[in-house]
């Protein structure tokens, strides 16, 4: 594979990765609370689901999304040779 | 021989900040022993002041450097689980730490959108932004501007939009500390702004980035166990299970039992959304608030230190999973006071009010029949004016300043003053660590891009530094000046950080490492045309809104629940005429905040910024000749963590 397309290919699939990203921060940033009206009819321990998504559920996306993130970009960048020495 | 003691010191951090924290619970342990013995409550509360400052100070000098890279980037030597506390305590301000809970309290549901709106951010942070600034190797954000968008009129607008973000942002913070000292510690208001000056100083003056990252991770430490302790006990008191933010689901069933029963309307109740904000506004809030957390540069310049670009993406999970921990515990604060308010204080005769509705009315946080509840008999007196009260405190005759939540918890829990003390210090840590960060952000931006890189490119590396510091102390001294005369519009002003970040460096930051075809014209025409249009939203709304009607077309918002309109301008047009007329209007002012477009709250102002920044980038772009091949060459290295960094300073 030549060095420009090797460049290109790593580029696509950051791309790709990212875009991944950016939908399930979207998800559980705004689509599912515009349902939390409905939501809050289901209760778990207590807390309206609605209101749960909103003060926990989300930020754990969030969180896991983020550590999960740094791994999968991390072997993207190795699988094409642009990973940093360690 | 310094190198090597550096190694010991990166290697050895986990056995020293274990040992930090250790010696802190010994320390609190300490100061609750001394209130056994009966040592009055503001000498203990003297001793948490000077404790924690004094060890952050010596922090601070022990961390001095005179080299360059230390003091703007420490050195990139900050391993990513560190710079992850550091960012956290950087990010969260004194209004995170002490007025969060107590949004949540007032707002319920809809306060929420500050919960998602501050973490969700550093996904964008993470996935668009941090690891690419990294790889560049620059100092501060106008640096890339500069380099990306060639020369100083993308560097300026850079530095524009950056003081208009931080200067007020960091008045906020040392006026946050004035409070806690007056409120907590019973300091005077102007004796606790000047404590908060030192504070910062000395954690900053010596060691700049450096100094402020160890600082950091010590006063996240003293931040998050003062914000966990009070809630955990009262978790624990109540259902046996010291985990607030899971117990606090049942709270929030009891509340809503309260609610009907003292007749709150099931569309007010606190679990219910969208009854403080419409549905436009509690998302056009979040996404300000996200995107500008994406953008403001005292966040993204703490990924600047860490040692790889790996470690700056693995950094941004670590900074979220702690701002986390306390933004999922502030709802649990919310619901907990909620609930001992429904239950001890609404309905109860005024004469056995519990004692703490006292204690913070005497601080001017409580209000009961319009007066601050300072004792017994002014508010049975201020009630007794009103007709038909018959003795007993109703829902409507109760009122509580957001502050009060977190700073009453625990003498709603009857826990000893050491708890207050704890809590006191814990604010103070937030406050100090988030004016830190957003001083440094300003002074270096100063001294780095303007001085450095505009006015005396060849200063040789020790005027530079002492340049950087001599600027820190002037910005900081101008800030404590301003905070020192309370000026509650700076305070109000901090949420339009968000917004004037959002509009004004996202597009450009976003565009320079994700479009090769964004031209320097382009890039500068969109940093003004958003930040303009989101400045000029809020200044006019907020100050001006007699010439934002007459001039500008704009119209009254509207309630959530109801639909009607926050003001009749046709009638207060043909009452009041003057209205209309006044130039510049106070924040009670029956227009102020009360006018706009399609319902669009001024704190949301970015909502417009933000797509006329990219709009204008890209058709800018067009029309301009496309950025050169080396610049794209630099695109590409930039986009891929392999290879030196793009900038070396020398």
């Amino acid at each position: 594979m030549s060095d420009s397309k090797n460049v290109q290919a790593h580029w696509a699939e950051t791309t790709r990765l990212t875009v991944i990203m950016l939908a399930v921060w979207a998800f559980f940033s705004f689509f599912i609370h515009m349902f939390s009206t409905s939501l809050n009819g289901i209760k778990i321990l207590g807390f309206p689901l609605g209101f749960y998504m909103a003060a926990q559920g989300s930020l754990i996306v969030f969180v896991a999304q983020l550590f999960w993130f740094s791994k999968a970009q991390d072997n993207v960048d190795r699988k094409y040779g642009m990973a940093e020495d360690e | 021989m310094a190198t090597e003691a550096k190694g010991d010191f990166t290697s050895n951090l986990g056995r020293i900040y274990t040992i930090y924290t250790g010696g802190f619970v010994a320390f609190v342990i300490f100061i609750a022993i001394l209130e056994r013995v009966g040592v009055p409550n503001n000498i203990l509360g003297y001793l948490f002041v000077a404790f924690t400052i004094g060890v952050y100070a010596a922090i601070g000098i022990l961390s001095r450097t005179m080299q360059v890279d230390e003091y703007y980037v420490a050195g990139r030597k900050v391993p990513s689980f560190y710079n992850g506390m550091a960012t956290a305590a950087d990010w969260m301000s004194a209004a995170s730490f002490i007025g969060m809970a107590g949004t949540l309290y007032l707002l319920g549901y809809d306060g929420l959108a500050f919960i998602l709106g501050w973490t969700g951010g550093y996904v964008l942070v993470a996935t668009l932004i941090a690891p690419y600034l990294r790889k560049f190797g620059c100092y501060t954000v106008p640096d890339f501007l500069a380099f990306r968008f060639g020369g100083n009129a993308a560097r300026i607008a850079g530095i524009v939009v950056l003081m208009s973000c931080s200067f007020t942002y960091v008045v906020a913070q040392i006026v946050g500390t004035g409070l806690i000292g007056a409120r907590l510690l019973g300091m005077s208001f102007e004796m606790a702004v000047f404590v908060g000056l030192v504070g910062i100083l000395v954690c900053s003056m010596l060691g700049g980035m450096r100094a402020v990252t160890w600082t950091q991770v010590a006063q996240y430490i003293v931040l998050i166990i003062a914000y966990l302790v009070p809630v955990v006990i009262l978790s624990t008191q109540k259902f046996g299970i010291p985990i607030p933010q899971l117990t606090y689901g049942s709270v929030l069933s009891e509340i809503q039992a309260k609610e009907a029963a003292l007749g709150v309307s099931a569309a007010a109740s606190h679990i219910v959304p969208f009854a403080r904000y419409d549905p436009l506004n509690f998302f056009a809030l979040v996404l300000c608030l996200m995107v500008g957390t994406a953008s403001l540069p005292h966040v993204l310049m703490r990924y600047f230190t860490t040692p790889s670009v790996r470690e700056a993406r693995s950094s941004v999970a670590w900074t979220l999973l702690f701002i986390f921990i306390l933004y999922f515990t502030a709802p649990a604060y919310a619901a907990f006071a909620k609930l001992e308010v429904f239950e001890n204080v609404i309905g109860k005769p005024l004469a056995q009010l519990p004692s703490w509705v006292f204690s913070y009315g005497k601080i001017g946080l409580i209000q009961i029949c319009g007066v601050n509840a300072v004792d017994v008999a002014s508010i049975t007196a201020a009630c007794g004016r009103i007709a038909g009260h018959t003795g007993i405190l109703g829902l409507a005759n109760f009122s509580i300043q957001a502050d009060a939540i977190v700073i009453a918890t625990p003498e709603i829990a009857g826990l000893p003053y050491v708890v207050s003390g704890l809590v006191a210090a814990g604010g103070l840590a937030a406050a100090l660590s988030t004016a830190d960060g957003l001083l440094l952000a300003i002074a270096n931006a100063l001294s780095h891009d303007v001085y450095s890189r505009m006015i005396n490119k060849n200063a040789p590396v020790a005027r530079k530094l002492v340049i950087a510091r001599v600027l820190l102390v002037l910005v900081a001294i101008l800030a404590a000046w301003v905070a020192s005369g309370r000026p509650a519009d700076i305070v109000a002003m901090v949420a339009w950080a968000f917004s004037l970040a959002a509009a004004g460096l996202f597009p450009a930051l976003v565009m320079g490492i994700w479009s090769k075809s964004t031209t320097s014209a382009g890039a500068v025409a969109g940093i003004w045309a958003g930040f303009l249009t989101t400045l000029t939203y809020l200044v006019v709304t907020r100050y001006f809104p007699g010439f934002g009607v007459n001039v500008m077309g704009m119209y009254s918002n509207v309630h959530p629940i109801t639909g009607a309109a926050l003001v009749d301008i046709a009638k207060l047009k043909a009452e009041q005429p003057q209205i209309f007329q006044q130039t510049m209007v106070a924040i009670n002012h029956p227009l102020a905040s009360r006018v706009g477009y399609f319902n669009v709250a001024n704190i949301s102002a970015g909502l417009f910024g933000m797509p006329v920044g990219f709009l204008t980038m890209y058709i800018v772009s067009k029309f301009t000749t496309a950025p050169s091949s080396e610049m794209q060459t630099f695109i590409d290295d930039i986009r891929r963590p392999r290879g030196a960094a793009v900038m070396i300073e020398k």
